[in-house]
């Protein structure tokens, strides 16, 4: 195959990666807190919208990204008071805050559709950014380095250090974490303003990077892939970065085929085979269970330090 | 002055009722104040939202159409919310009963006969019940989560209608256009009121709904659903299966879905298209918790979501709106009512700072 062809199907499936590995990557601390968050879909597209907005007035990114951070921080921090301050449903306040974040973000999005702004690109210097081979490494947004590092991170907060331990506990046996005297409500309320902030960013990725303008539902259920992603993971960040790269190469490839009339595989199935691996690792998790793969047991149980 | 929680003895029968009237009226008054921050006629945005579709007799039956299949399927994933079952891929359950029953219109195509449409209405009813029956198995069998298994089928299931409209299924005379034949006239649910939209399936769904209603108040199987969820050690020594419940659940959830999906291509579609999944099912799901999970609740709820579609078409051309702001404020309903729950269990109290200053 032709190098340049090459080249840029695999950054395009970088490009699809990543958004989706962030939002992931953030909902993965969340569930394994004890917490299921359905609006990341929600949560992304406010990121989107606002991040949009910042850009395109100051043309700055980074405050745009950070704007867009802190308000879907805000929209995480509205579940976050239904469903740990006053234990509403999590499941039906999650789907609210997608539904709410859809049509928050297309009306406040109303005005800035059909404008773009400048693509937040690579900070390599050009000569290595926009070199015909090395740009595979080097030619992407910040944000590609960042969901990264968060990755990394993340990994390493959750198998090494002592508050990744309390956040495990309070999600496998809220009621003996906090026993030991450890805020149950407190390590979740982190965890899920963790999510919004990255829900965000990926949302900002879709705006400022991959398209970038604003249209209405620009993310296009990317964010139930992300959720998706997590539960494919088995809610291990090693795998849930390959996972990402897995579903982005396939995501990649089926627009490939739409455009290709490509007729081996429908791209409808290529579409849905996200969701049914997903199905199908749950499925197998349960098969072999050793206990240790498993969802994280609080997952979706109110917790109340009184009751 | 502070606010303090006391937990009640018994959760509030009055509260439990009035809270859904809470947040309604709260998500108009605090719909009202986003539209302005906006910049949009808020005022106006609540009125032709919440009131004009209900003072305009020309759009009670739009009401009529869309307050169906809500309220049907927000009736059968009820069942399980009581039981603690969480079916939230009620819209994939929607997607297969209509194509299921779409299956059966385009292999009767050209008949004619009495017995097309009960015909496609079972195969729509079987397809959602069928649907929700991997969930189901996946639960009873695997215990694998139903809130990610469903939702994930949803999605299997939108692709699966793409696929079929794109291919097998498509319009041999249609120019093209990814979508099956009209449906035919032994195929269309006839209108109930001449000259007007309002076809079969919504007296159907309100019959449907009102059997459900009966057989969850006064049966022992209604007894058994409401006990799992509420007290499932109770459950087991009274010699309830969990797994029966959770398989029961699934299909009527399933079923019900599905044939509101037949009800819709039937109905309003009169064919199957692209365009057919319209979040009915996940809407349904803020009807079923508005309306407290009981039958007649959600007929009401069903009512007030049908309004604020209604109201939501109308002010995009009135007010220019977009079509989601009727999205923002069917979710603002759903929150106002879960942070309003907490009143059901608790009692407010208010305290002077004089006195709560001693309250270590």
């Amino acid at each position: 195959m032709n190098d340049t062809i090459l080249i840029s199907i695999l950054m395009t499936i970088v490009g699809a990666s990543t958004p989706i590995l962030l939002a992931a990557i953030g909902e993965l601390i969340v569930e394994k807190s004890g917490v299921l968050n359905l609006g990341i879909e929600g949560m992304m597209l406010i990121g989107a919208v606002t991040g949009f907005a910042v850009a395109t007035t100051t043309g700055q990114p980074v405050l745009a990204i950070l704007v867009a951070m802190l308000a879907a921080m805000a929209a995480s921090f509205l579940f976050g008071y239904l469903t740990l301050t006053l234990t509403a449903n999590q499941v039906a306040t999650g789907l609210a805050l997608t539904i709410f974040g859809i049509g928050l973000s297309s009306l406040m999005g109303e005005s800035y559709v059909g404008k773009t702004t400048e693509v937040f690109g690579s900070w390599f210097p050009s000569g290595l950014a926009e070199h015909p081979q090395l740009r595979v490494i080097f030619g992407y947004s910040p944000i590609v380095y960042f969901s990264l590092i968060m990755t990394v991170a993340v990994s390493y907060f959750l198998r090494k250090t002592r508050a990744g331990l309390i956040l495990r506990a309070v999600g496998e046996s809220d009621i003996s974490a906090h026993s030991i005297g450890y805020s149950v409500i407190g390590v979740r309320y982190a965890a899920v303003l963790f999510g919004g902030a990255m829900a965000g960013i990926a949302g900002c990725y879709y705006s400022l990077v991959l398209t970038p303008l604003w249209s209405e539902e620009l993310t296009a259920g990317r964010g139930w892939i992300a959720l998706a992603l997590v539960v494919f993971s088995a809610w291990r960040p090693g795998r849930l970065l390959l996972g990402a790269y897995l579903f982005g190469a396939v995501m990649t490839l089926e627009l490939h085929a739409k455009a290709a009339g490509f007729s081996y595989v429908a791209p409808e199935m290529l579409a849905a085979m996200p969701y049914l691996a997903t199905i199908a690792v749950l499925a197998l998790i349960s098969l072999k269970k050793s206990g240790a793969s498993a969802a994280p047991a609080c997952l979706t149980k109110p917790f109340k330090p009184n009751a | 002055m502070l606010i303090e929680l006391e937990r009640r003895k018994q959760p509030s029968r009055t509260m439990l009722y009035l809270t859904p009237v809470i947040a309604v009226l709260s998500t108009m008054f605090a719909g009202a104040v986003i539209f302005t921050l906006i910049g949009h006629d808020g005022i106006g945005a609540v009125r032709e939202i919440f009131i004009t579709p209900l003072i305009d007799p020309y759009k009670w039956q739009d009401l009529g159409i869309k307050a169906a299949p809500l309220i049907l399927i927000a009736c059968g994933l009820a069942f399980g919310f009581r039981a603690n079952v969480w079916n939230i891929g009620a819209e994939g359950q929607y997607v297969i009963g209509g194509l299921a029953g779409t299956g059966i219109a385009l292999a009767t195509w050209g008949m004619e006969g009495w017995w097309i449409l009960p015909l496609m209405c079972l195969a729509g009813m079987v397809g959602g019940a069928l649907y929700a029956a991997i969930p189901a198995f996946l639960k009873t069998r695997l215990q694998v989560n139903e809130i990610l298994s469903s939702l994930m089928l949803t999605y299997v299931s939108i692709q699966l209608l793409y696929y079929l409209m794109r291919g097998p299924w498509k319009d041999p005379d249609g120019f093209n256009f990814p979508q099956t034949r009209l449906f035919t006239d032994s195929q269309i649910l006839p209108e109930i009121i001449p000259g007007t939209i309002v076809h079969l399936g919504v007296p159907l769904a309100l019959i449907i709904v009102l059997i459900a209603w009966i057989v969850l108040d006064k049966s022992v199987f209604g007894f058994q659903i409401r006990v799992v969820g509420a007290a499932p050690a109770a459950a087991r020594y009274g010699g309830f299966s969990a797994k029966k419940t959770i398989w029961a659940a699934m299909l009527i959830g399933g079923g019900f879905a599905g044939l509101a999906g037949i009800f819709e291509a039937a109905g309003p579609f009169g064919q199957m298209v692209p365009q057919f999944p319209t979040g009915y099912g996940f809407t349904a799901i803020i009807v079923a918790f508005l309306g407290r999970l009981h039958p007649i609740g959600i007929i009401l709820a069903g009512i007030i979501l049908a309004v604020s579609y209604v109201g939501g078409e109308i002010a995009q051309t009135s007010l220019g709106l977009p079509n989601a702001a009727a999205g923002i404020f069917q979710a603002m309903m759903l929150f106002f009512l879960l942070a309003t729950d907490i009143l059901v269990r608790y009692r407010l109290k208010f305290s002077s700072t004089v006195t709560s200053g001693d309250a270590s």
